[in-house]
């Protein structure tokens, strides 16, 4: 790489941080002088400097705009992070969450005043559960996992309440890991469940498993393998008939989203992510939003609050009187904001496109699948959903493992797939290329992907371990940052101190 | 279908390649019986300007702080939010990027969290801060299962200033996580003294100032009485704005804070989505739960970030881990870390200096009202009535005549008959003289 | 050849008398990466044979380091607190993780001498 002296490369800008620009008594704002009253803080005034740093606007706006521009996004390309659901954000969502109505609202506002907004709330609850074909939904989670919590809670109130004491999840090996840890956060004993060998949870192996003492089996179907449990009718027989629920994973619903209903699947609790299915955006890693829905047994001990249409209007309920709610699980109501976007999405795909949604993306997948099989390992064969999952099989004796053709693919201008996930095949790559891709851009994808693997199998390993070579930066070394962590910049006085 | 990119033609070639007939043919593992042919009953695809008008007429249903004299506080604040925030907010490399686990392509997001985690250390007067969590009350609950884990106590202790739905949220996590709570209920005549209740099963003590009646609390002492048990202090804070005016959590004794974010850079946005603020001591950084972002060194030895200690989270601890969080509110935390670098150290106190300012003024005209008592010795922009009539009544009665006046303590907690005529009044920078005349106006009326 | 004894979760433990110190196998080091981390137990702590008595963590992964046999920890090595990277560079010397007096020396019995743990591994592959 050549060296300049700005240490500008190109369009690629060195930018140090805010802290790093500080200058005392610059300001990116104009406030109004304060009256100077006698304050009223019965003598905890701050007394010691916070040590914000000093930036004009303009700083700002360049230092957020030359941060922007090293990260890559769905925006600039191909994001086929499997798993994940990396579609189009479609810019009306963006537009309809900032109208004042909803967006200067209070959450404790009297509720005569906020009838638009629960409006919304039960409108897109209706959109929901007649997409899933579940009686109801609990609206208020604040992402995937934290819709795995509640679920699971209303569960086990549910069970609590038949006098039921079970103390057991299973969960299949293939699981997000989200699953166990929600499962243990509830104070459940987890247990495993294999594969077998065609990539599906081993229904004998599960039969096996239960007992009384289970309370549920966590599934996500699609599953993480990208294939859909074809037993997934029997699977809720055997739960149903020992006693326990069936919670489904929700996280790869794009591939069925209008084509089948988790409510005709023997599902009783299911987590939706608004940021993957219904296109709110990613944001960097947040916010989602994780509406749960629940089959009629489960309805009365869902979380509060939630909203009921009364009279010509909605109420929203925030405290329960029959005392059969699990309770609350975050403040006020719900990612509103999220609720906005997606209802939006919803909208304007309607229920003919929403189907399309899903064809189009295991259309995408599948078709992902049949061009890279005779060239990457396929461990389960198709068709598969949404995604498509190949393991380093083909890489066996090239010195090149899945994490070197992730850092490949950076170079060749496409963000990584998901890697060494999920657990059950060796060196996962798992691929999502959603239906907003078009075929071109797809089929570029694909011819990058061979070249990859014929790179690989070329003997050019060197390459690879180097790689990323043409990225913003080269490989980080994440060994050393987390045997030392340095997780705050400290001024310069702090750091000689510390050392 | 404006966001699907494929023709007819494109699906039929790509069926061809794939070796299927028709699209039924990839769905050839699902049920039968559970496969539909038809749309759902829902109704079919809409222009923009369709969906537009359709979402617009629900927003115009709603009063809110874009068109009312505004006063209603309680855990989400109306502040001004400067343009450039929301312009920086939309490029389109921060809004659709995903968790930066490719750290190549992510220094975008990873360096503003960097830069977000050292501000948040810098506010609450702490070593260190994750990358975010979903809210202040989901962020309590953490920092108290964060608090059992660190000393493996399995007692909590609630203050009664603590915001009930922060309480009810604790709750329902010790009630399914198998720990004790001990909680005092809300008491309008004085702040309560909380070391009687602090044993050597106890784990932490959680108190929030200003506490949800808006008065501020001197922690000092508690925290040494939280220490000598051998049990941590949990600070939590609503307003984050209070901290460019009060001494911080952090320099009175706390062992982990909680904050409650919305209140830069984020809308009240009817309740979400918004921030939580997670920071503590450097000891205790490897039971945080939430992501980190650490500093790192490329191959070239140029200074960049990644993810780091990742060893704490469920996907790679799965049962074992520190929590089962996996989303943070990226965005979110972005908006606050743009605004708060806005307004850098001269205007975030100046903002702080402002919202207390404007609370005094509101408070001052109102205590002149008949059958209105400001309860606060103390307070930064939010502060508590007592009315001569149910709290509740009058809020509604407010609406009515087109002001939203404030929270009756009534909603939050209605077992509580000591908070019946409860009224919490909030005021920040954005409250004008004529929005203050309204409501002192109305009030008279209603209270008359 | 060692007196080194292996167990099946590529632990090893080696004798003085009733003190065995205990450590993770060269085997054990290699598939896990780079060590970034190490929790040791305090002193005075009772492990459980075939039960978590440490932790051990790279960038991507954690795993547990089980005690081979019970006893009471009477010494860890703290030098691992600062320098992890010991448990890659010298995991059967530097890179030990806990003494434990042992409780009932039988347990022992159990366990591999090195030819049969380096079968042991061959059967693995």
């Amino acid at each position: 790489m050549t060296a300049t002296s700005s240490g500008h490369r190109g369009l690629v800008m060195e930018e140090p941080l805010l802290f790093e620009q500080d200058a005392d008594g610059r300001t990116g704002v104009d406030l109004p002088d304060a009256e100077g009253r006698k304050p009223r803080l019965g003598g905890l005034e701050r007394k010691a400097r916070i040590g914000l740093p000093g930036l004009s606007e303009p700083q700002i706006v360049r230092h957020f705009t030359r941060l922007s521009q090293k990260n890559y996004a769905i925006d600039s390309g191909f994001y086929p992070l499997g798993s994940c659901t990396m579609k189009h954000n479609p810019r009306l969502n963006e537009k309809m969450v900032r109208l004042p109505g909803f967006s200067m609202a209070h959450p404790l506002q009297p509720q005569q005043t906020v009838q638009g907004c629960l409006e919304l709330i039960s409108t897109l609850a209706h959109w929901i559960t007649t997409l899933t074909g579940m009686p109801g939904v609990a609206m208020s989670p604040a992402a995937g996992a934290h819709g795995e919590l509640a679920g699971l809670m209303t569960i086990r109130a549910a069970l609590t309440a038949r006098g039921d004491a079970r103390k057991t999840v299973l969960v299949p090996e293939s699981a997000h890991g989200t699953n166990p840890a929600t499962a243990a956060l509830c104070d459940y004993k987890v247990e495993s469940i294999p594969a077998n060998e065609r990539g599906r949870i081993d229904v004998d192996a599960l039969k096996a498993a239960m007992s009384e003492d289970v309370a549920a089996l966590m599934l996500t179907n699609p599953n993480t393998c990208g294939l859909f449990e074809n037993e997934i009718l029997e699977v809720a027989d055997v739960l149903h008939d020992a006693g326990a629920f069936f919670y489904g994973d929700g996280a790869n619903f794009n591939a069925i989203v209008g084509r089948v209903r988790p409510g005709d699947l023997g599902i009783d609790a299911m987590h939706l992510n608004l940021h993957k299915t219904f296109s709110t955006p990613h944001g960097g890693g947040g916010p989602g939003s994780g509406p749960v829905v629940l089959s009629e047994p489960l309805i009365p001990y869902a979380p509060l609050p939630y909203v009921v249409a009364d009279g010509d209007g909605f109420r929203m309920v925030e405290h329960d009187d029959s005392g059969d709610s699990f309770g609350r699980l975050r403040s006020f109501h719900g990612q509103m904001g999220m609720f906005v976007r997606a209802l939006a999405y919803m909208m304007s795909h309607g229920a003919d496109g929403l189907r399309m949604v899903a064809e189009d993306a295991i259309l995408n997948a599948n078709y992902v699948m049949a061009r890279l099989k005779d060239s990457y390992n396929v461990p389960f064969p198709g068709p598969c959903m949404h995604e498509c999952l190949f393991d380093d099989h083909s890489l066996k004796d090239t010195g090149v493992t899945t994490l070197d053709i992730a850092k490949g693919m950076i170079d060749e201008g496409f963000h990584p797939m998901t890697m060494y996930f999920p657990l059950v095949v060796h060196g996962a790559m798992l691929i999502e290329p959603t239906e907003t891709e078009s075929k071109a851009s797809v089929d570029q994808f694909c011819d990058t992907m061979l070249h990859l693997m014929e790179r690989a199998q070329s003997g050019d390993a060197d390459w690879f371990h180097e790689a990323p070579h043409l990225a913003p930066w080269r490989r980080l070394d994440e060994t050393a940052a987390a045997r030392r962590p340095v997780l705050t910049w400290k001024p310069e006085e702090e750091k000689g101190e510390a050392a | 279908m404006r966001y699907l990119p494929h023709t007819d033609a494109d699906r039929q070639a790509m069926l061809g390649v794939i070796g299927a007939k028709t699209i039924d043919d990839l769905y050839i593992d699902v049920p039968r019986s559970a496969l539909l042919d038809a749309p759902v009953d829902l109704p079919h695809h809409q222009g923009e300007l369709a969906v537009e008008r359709a979402l617009s007429a629900m927003a115009d249903k709603n009063l809110s702080g874009a068109n009312a004299p505004f006063f209603v506080g309680c855990g989400a604040y109306r502040h001004h939010v400067p343009a450039s925030v929301d312009s920086l907010i939309q490029r389109g490399e921060f809004l659709t990027s995903y968790t930066p686990y490719q750290p190549e392509v992510s220094q975008g997001t990873l360096q503003m969290l960097f830069e977000f985690q050292t501000m948040v250390a810098m506010l609450t007067g702490m070593d260190v801060a994750n990358a975010s969590m979903y809210d202040g009350a989901s962020g309590t609950a953490e920092a108290v299962l964060m608090a059992n884990r660190v000393t493996r106590r399995h007692r909590a202790v609630l203050s009664g200033g603590l915001h009930p739905h922060y309480r009810e949220t604790v709750e329902t996590y010790a009630r399914y996580g198998d720990f004790e709570i001990a909680s005092q209920n809300l008491d309008p005549d004085g702040v309560q003294d909380l070391a009687d209740l602090i044993d050597e099963n106890t784990s932490c003590v959680v108190v929030q100032t200003p506490d949800v009646m808006g008065r501020l609390r001197d922690l000092t002492v508690l925290a040494e009485a939280c220490h000598a048990a051998g049990a941590l202090l949990v600070a939590v804070v609503t307003e984050v704005v209070s901290l460019g005016l009060v001494k911080s959590p952090g320099e009175m004794g706390a062992d982990i804070v909680v904050c409650e974010g919305q209140s830069l850079g984020n809308p009240m946005g009817f309740g979400g989505p918004y921030v939580g603020l997670f920071a503590t001591r450097d000891k205790y950084v490897r039971q945080m739960p939430g992501r980190l972002v650490g500093q790192a060194h490329d191959s070239e030895d140029r200074r960049g970030w990644v993810l780091t200690l990742s060893t704490r989270e469920q996907h790679i601890r799965r049962e074992k881990a520190t929590s089962n969080i996996c989303t943070n509110s990226g965005l979110c935390a972005l908006a606050f870390t743009i605004h708060l670098s806005l307004l850098g150290e001269a205007g975030f106190t100046g903002l702080a200096r402002l919202n207390h300012e404007a609370a005094q003024r509101v408070a001052e005209r109102l205590a002149g009202i008949d059958g209105v008592d400001v309860l606060n010795e103390t307070y930064f922009n939010e502060f508590t009535l007592r009315l001569s009539r149910p709290a509740a009544e009058v809020v509604d009665a407010l609406a009515e005549r087109g002001v939203l006046g404030g929270v009756p303590l009534s909603r939050l907690a209605p077992d509580n008959d000591a908070l019946k005529d409860l009224m919490v009044v909030a005021a920040t920078e954005m409250t004008t003289d004529e929005e203050l005349d309204a409501l002192a106006n109305a009030l008279q009326e209603v209270l008359s | 050849m060692s007196d080194r004894l292996y167990s099946k979760d590529h632990e090893w433990i080696e004798m003085d008398a009733d003190i065995g110190t205990i450590g993770v196998s060269d085997h054990a080091q290699e598939q896990l990466g780079d060590v970034v981390f190490v929790e040791l137990p305090e002193i005075g702590r009772a492990v459980v044979q075939n039960e978590e008595a440490a932790v051990v963590e790279s960038v991507k992964a954690a795993s547990e380091v089980y005690s081979p046999v019970s006893g009471e920890v009477v010494e860890v090595n703290e030098t691992l607190t600062d320098d992890p990277a010991q448990v890659n560079a010298d995991p059967h010397g530097e890179g030990w993780f806990i003494r434990i007096r042992v409780d009932d020396m039988s347990q022992l019995e159990g366990l591999m001498n090195e030819e049969a743990y380096q079968e042991f591994l061959a059967e693995l592959d």
